[in-house]
């Protein structure tokens, strides 16, 4: 399936990107963000749970084991400072 | 009820006299502004569309705790200077303590839930600013 990924703030600068277009196998946040610590520095050290991070899919926030479909736009970044 | 993200200033006066000026039930406006505090300068960065969807859910479940009568949240985005206008959160109702109380709990929330984030500059460089755990308790009192 394919997923419309997008980073902000502070992971955004880490990546290098504000967003891609990913391949992925049928599955959840969780094989998601198992498949992007794959491609080791620096999204294994953001993604390991060391450092907090938020996913949000399709706008609404979602947690590690919720299931993901074709075209679904998955946002991660840091917890947030507004206000 | 109002939701706006935009890098423009806004006029408190202006914002809270069209919560009230054409509903005659409202007894009572609270407030509230959030500036630009000890840094040079901030840049706002937000979600464009899960931002506005965050920010009325929380006026939404406002709205079912309180018996409000109208809302308005304007938070700017981009650069700020110190000293700025950073968030307008204005509430009207027919009495003062669902007033003050839905202000400060779309605060509260706005700060854990609405998807900004704040980069600093100073002296020492550009930083971005972490998330405060005061704040989380903050919103956590409200599910009590």
């Amino acid at each position: 399936m394919k997923l419309e990924l997008r980073y902000f703030a502070r992971l955004r600068e880490t990546f290098g990107r504000s967003g891609e277009t990913l391949e992925l196998i049928p599955g959840t946040v969780a094989d998601l963000l198992q498949a992007l610590r794959q491609r080791g520095t620096p999204w294994a050290e953001e993604l390991s749970g060391e450092r907090a991070f938020r996913v949000a899919v399709n706008q609404d926030m979602a947690s590690p084991d919720t299931v993901l479909a074709e075209g679904d736009e998955v946002a991660i970044f840091p917890p947030v400072t507004g206000g | 009820m109002k939701i706006l993200v935009q890098s423009a200033a806004f006029d408190l006066a202006a914002e809270v006299a069209a919560l009230y000026r054409a509903n005659p039930k409202v007894g009572a406006m609270a407030s509230f502004i959030g500036l630009v505090r000890d840094a040079a300068a901030l840049t706002l960065e937000h979600y464009p569309g899960m931002t506005e969807k965050a920010l009325e859910q929380i006026v939404h479940d406002a709205c079912t705790r309180w018996n409000l009568l109208d809302a308005t949240v304007i938070h700017r985005v981009g650069p700020l200077a110190t000293s700025e206008p950073i968030v307008l959160v204005a509430v009207a109702a027919a009495h003062r303590g669902e007033a003050f109380a839905a202000c400060e709990f779309i605060m509260d929330y706005l700060k854990t839930r609405a998807p900004f984030w704040k980069k600093e500059r100073t002296a020492a460089g550009d930083h971005w600013v972490d998330a405060r755990e005061a704040d989380e308790l903050a919103a956590t009192r409200w599910a009590r």
